[in-house]
């Protein structure tokens, strides 16, 4: 019996089933993550988090909402953390990233959806989702339709808020999104009862600015010739980034930059000499999601950078902390969100330039667009950013992918052959 | 020893062939093809035993299986095929390899590299295995299955390219009296329409190797010719361009 056994029958789960869920996740962990050789130390406090992420982490939050704090679940990074922070209340990223509960989902929903969402509705429905039952209420947001639709359906069940994400970087765009900000900010003070601070919601900016210039800093070190951590671990820095507590993620995070420092100093690289560079593009690989990365750094290969929203999307991009005012506070914050180039955007020229940016700065061999099957705002953009990709003279593949295990061999035989094509 | 009298062996396992090649010098001294099968190594080890190479290159989808058996290097099929495809036909442009359960395109580079590819995702369609099926549905042998196509005067329409769908698809076609001929080269058509889709994502035009077992079937080679506009190469012994193409890359170095 697990130590969280009691925890998890307080809260309503389905004991028997959460717990295989757990032994799933922590094989694969194992298999996939602790077994790569040469990691750094500092990545313990990291294997803990993802172990607890059902246990002590939850028991964490009870206690925090115990002590009056609020719980709020999120679906995607256009959710600005800092408001729901400086309201007292604990943001969670609630997307799912395990075939586990796919089969659940697949009982009541259409198959034909990407398994970022089918993985979510079936951790939502099949009451192996810890954070399910603690939640007081959950933000969805207007990007894909895959998404929008699943709203519908949790909305009925859980107290719900949409925020409506502009289709276009326009000024109405712009003036939309500002006012779905605000109105975000009333109804997270309504649910709390509290009402947000000038020096609260100071604080919690900072706190995400310090949260991303750190992960920035992290991630440039894999911009140097042998970078210090694997791209399967700096992964799993940024999905826990999406869970854990920011203070603490923060003080760990710092103390792991800090060993790679001395790794770099002392040549020390998980990766053999003169592996080919890959940068990752296109969906995000959440928690439970580690297919590509583990294809490409057991055929050789290293991921270098991750242009996803675990990745750059994250962490790109800074709030101003000048506003002097509530108010000049939002629109600072707004400001910083509606910079984020999902590609749920039209046009998303933005994204495109980035990605040729990101491979001069990564020094980038070769290009791996990650599709989440069905995902199609990211497929279609892929034709456009092969296009980009081709021109720069940079070897890309498009891959289009579940979070099943049957395509690994036809996986690994592409992105072996684009090794090779790199080694010449 | 000289290149001229070192031996190399290529083993492609397949997902359904298994084809093995022996070159020493610039021949080809041996080429065995046995089905894959659920216990490849047994049977692999019974050819093996038989040849002898200076060295061993393995490749194909069971690639990393034979890599500690036989000691020898793996390299990717698309890799492979496409040092086969240059070694068969200096000239050419790029490859295209129909196999069991895999259809490729690649852009032939300088040297025998290769440039951008592509490859079907999990979906059988366009590949050997869906015209192995569409074949025995309608009573044919896959080697007389392309004849019999080409030998309609109009196709039927055959909507499906998944194989189960395609499948309960002509076994309506049959039901409602259509010509059997027909049914083929419809089904013909549209494993062609499927596979030109794929190729014309990279670069396609001038002259293309044709590769893989399906090569054999005169019925593909002919709709690829006319849909594509372009000058088809087909190899002899078409289903060992990769396998032959893993013995090169063994003797000249990768
Ligand atoms: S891909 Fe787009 S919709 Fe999904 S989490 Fe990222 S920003 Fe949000
Ligand atoms: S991966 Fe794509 S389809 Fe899935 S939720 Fe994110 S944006 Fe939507």
């Amino acid at each position: 019996m697990n130590q969280h056994t009691q925890l998890w029958t307080d809260l309503g789960l389905d004991v028997p089933l959460h717990e295989k869920l757990v032994d799933s996740l922590g094989a694969r962990y194992g298999e996939i993550i602790m077994s790569q050789k040469n990691r750094p130390r500092g990545m313990g406090y990291f294997d803990e988090a993802v172990h607890e992420s059902h246990g002590g982490r939850i028991q964490e939050i009870v206690d925090a909402k115990r002590q009056g704090a609020k719980m709020i679940g999120t679906f995607c990074i256009y959710v600005p953390d800092e408001l729901i922070l400086a309201a007292n209340a604990i943001p969670v990223a609630l997307c799912g990233g395990t075939a586990f509960s796919i089969p659940y989902a697949e009982k009541m929903f259409p198959r034909d959806i990407c398994p970022l969402v089918k993985s979510t509705l079936g951790l939502a429905f099949s009451k192996t989702c810890p954070f399910a039952p603690i939640k007081d209420m959950a933000v969805g947001e207007t990007t894909c339709d895959a998404k929008k639709k699943t709203w519908d359906i949790l909305s009925q069940r859980v107290n719900f808020h949409v925020i409506e994400i502009p289709q276009k970087k326009t000024e109405q765009g712009k003036s939309l999104w500002l006012q779905e900000v605000r109105a975000f900010r009333d109804r997270i003070e309504k649910l709390t009862g509290n009402t947000i601070e000038y020096g609260v919601l100071k604080d919690k900016i900072r706190l995400m600015n310090r949260k991303r210039l750190l992960l920035k800093q992290l991630n440039e070190l894999r911009m140097l010739p042998e970078p210090p951590i694997s791209g399967k671990d700096a992964l799993v820095v940024m999905q826990v980034a999406l869970f854990d507590e920011p203070e603490r993620f923060c003080t760990k995070l710092e103390v792991l930059i800090h060993e790679l420092q001395e790794r770099v100093k002392n040549n020390v690289s998980p990766f053999t000499p003169g592996a080919a560079r890959f940068l990752v593009a296109g969906s995000p690989s959440v928690m439970g999601n580690w297919k590509v990365h583990h294809i490409v750094e057991t055929s050789g290969g290293a991921v270098v950078c991750d242009e996803s929203c675990t990745g750059t999307r994250y962490f790109e991009h800074l709030v101003d902390e000048g506003g002097g005012t509530v108010d000049e506070q939002i629109e600072a914050l707004a400001e910083r969100y509606f910079s984020i180039d999902c590609s749920c955007f039209t046009p998303n020229t933005e994204r495109i330039d980035h990605i040729v940016e990101l491979v001069k700065n990564y020094h980038v061999d070769a290009v791996v667009q990650y599709i989440l099957q069905y995902c199609h705002t990211y497929n279609i953009e892929a034709v456009r950013v092969s296009g980009a990709l081709k021109k720069a003279g940079i070897p890309s593949i498009v891959i289009e992918t579940d979070y099943g295990e049957e395509d690994e061999g036809q996986l690994r035989t592409r992105i072996e052959a684009l090794l090779e094509s790199v080694k010449g | 020893m000289s290149v001229h009298t070192k031996s190399a062996i290529g083993i492609d396992i397949g997902s359904r062939m298994t084809k093995i090649v022996r070159i020493c010098g610039g021949t080809v001294t041996d080429a065995e093809m046995f089905d894959t099968g659920h216990n490849p190594l047994v049977e692999l080890s019974a050819v093996m035993r038989g040849l002898n190479g200076d060295i061993v290159v393995a490749t194909g989808y069971g690639r990393k299986l034979v890599q500690a058996p036989f000691s020898c290097g793996a390299v990717t099929e698309i890799k492979a095929c496409a040092r086969g495809a240059r070694h068969l036909c200096p000239d050419c442009d790029s490859v295209i390899d129909i196999g069991g359960q895999d259809t490729k395109a690649i852009e032939l580079g300088k040297n025998g590299g290769f440039g951008r590819f592509e490859m079907n995702d999990r979906c059988a369609a366009g590949t050997g295995r869906f015209l192995e099926v569409m074949a025995s549905a309608l009573g044919y042998t896959i080697e007389n299955f392309g004849e019999e196509a080409l030998s309609a005067d109009m196709p039927v329409h055959v909507n499906s390219m998944c194989t189960v769908f395609a499948e309960s698809e002509v076994v309506s076609l049959i039901m409602r009296g259509e010509d059997r001929r027909r049914i083929a080269l419809g089904l013909h058509m549209a494993t062609v329409r499927r596979v030109a889709a794929m190729a014309s994502r990279i670069t396609v035009g001038g002259r293309i190797l044709f590769a893989g077992g399906v090569a054999n079937n005169p019925g593909i080679g002919a709709l690829l010719r006319d849909e594509l506009s372009c000058e088809l190469v087909v190899p002899e012994r078409p289903e060992f361009v990769v396998a032959l193409g893993a013995a090169l890359i063994g003797l000249q170095g990768v």
